[in-house]
């Protein structure tokens, strides 16, 4: 399944290997920092809600 | 139809961007897949560059999204500065992270594909330079944002920076043309006559380029949402505070 590449592999593989890790790493970033963020609000209006009765 | 600026209200954007995240997450995942799947694997070797021509599919389009999204940025910043919506900066400051990694890609993708054509990681060449300059922008646009307390200040001054930046974004991409030197071609893709890169490669290439394209849109979607929580969770505790 993989294709030849040749005396290239190494270039051709890295330039594939990171970018799709760069990609990810940032998909995984905006993922957390939401979820995070989502959390922290949920418990602040909560909190609020429960305050005012 | 709903007008344009109705979209500036959060509220309005959380329940429209509520069913559209999804459909533009998947439509990002399908579109960027089969891009680069048909770029990686069914696409012939060049007479020239080997096995290396497949970098292409990942290259051209992190560069292009790196310009766009800093010129993206701009309009944004821009309606800030006019119309003061939040919407607008959130939005801004949503994309830079996604710039800034988009630049990365396309200077990582350079230097790897450039090693072997050229004989050298780096080249302080026109288009070069100028790209890494706007990695530098991004950085510290988003820094600049990091670093202030107030949003509204945040924004102010983050929007004052993407306008200085765009000398760079715009030069990125014309400063082969500007200057005719260096190692860096001109445009692959042009509308002009005369082919320069054949279909078998154009195909998957424009595909690649249009999956970016909505992988940015994705977070750019999904972390403006977020970026609109945070500020009314920090409206919130302010309120708090001051009760």
């Amino acid at each position: 399944m993989m294709p030849d590449l040749g005396r290239y592999a190494l270039e051709v593989s890295l330039a594939y290997a990171i970018s799709l890790g760069l990609i990810g790493l940032l998909v995984l970033w905006y993922w957390l920092r939401s979820r995070s963020v989502r959390r922290q609000l949920e418990e602040i209006e909560t909190r609020k809600g429960e305050r005012n009765g | 139809m709903a007008s344009f600026w109705e979209y500036a209200n959060p509220l309005k954007f959380m329940r429209t961007t509520d069913w559209l995240l999804p459909v533009v997450t998947w439509a990002a995942v399908i579109v960027t897949t089969v891009g680069l799947v048909w770029g990686f694997f069914f696409t012939p070797d060049d007479f020239r560059q080997g096995s290396t021509v497949k970098i292409i599919f990942l290259h051209v389009p992190a560069a292009m999204m790196a310009i766009n999204i800093w010129v993206m940025m701009l309009v944004a910043s821009l309606i800030w500065l006019i119309r003061r919506h939040h919407v607008s900066a959130l939005a801004a400051k949503a994309a830079a992270p996604i710039g800034v990694t988009m630049t990365l890609i396309g200077l990582i993708t350079g230097a790897v594909w450039g090693q072997p054509m050229w004989g050298t990681w780096w080249a302080w060449d026109p288009r070069l330079t100028s790209f890494l300059i706007l990695f530098l922008f991004y950085l510290g646009y988003i820094a600049l944002w990091a670093a202030i307390e107030d949003p509204d200040t945040g924004a102010d001054l983050t929007a004052v920076l993407c306008i200085v930046g765009s000398v760079f974004a715009v030069l990125s991409r014309y400063a082969a043309i500007f200057w005719s030197q260096g190692l860096h071609q001109g445009a692959s893709l042009s509308l002009a006559p005369g082919t320069r890169v054949d279909w078998a490669y154009k195909a998957p290439l424009y595909i690649s380029m249009v999956g970016f394209g909505l992988v940015f849109l994705a977070l750019l979607l999904a972390g403006t949402r977020t970026e609109i929580r945070a500020r009314r969770m920090k409206a919130l505790v302010t309120r708090e505070r001051m009760a």
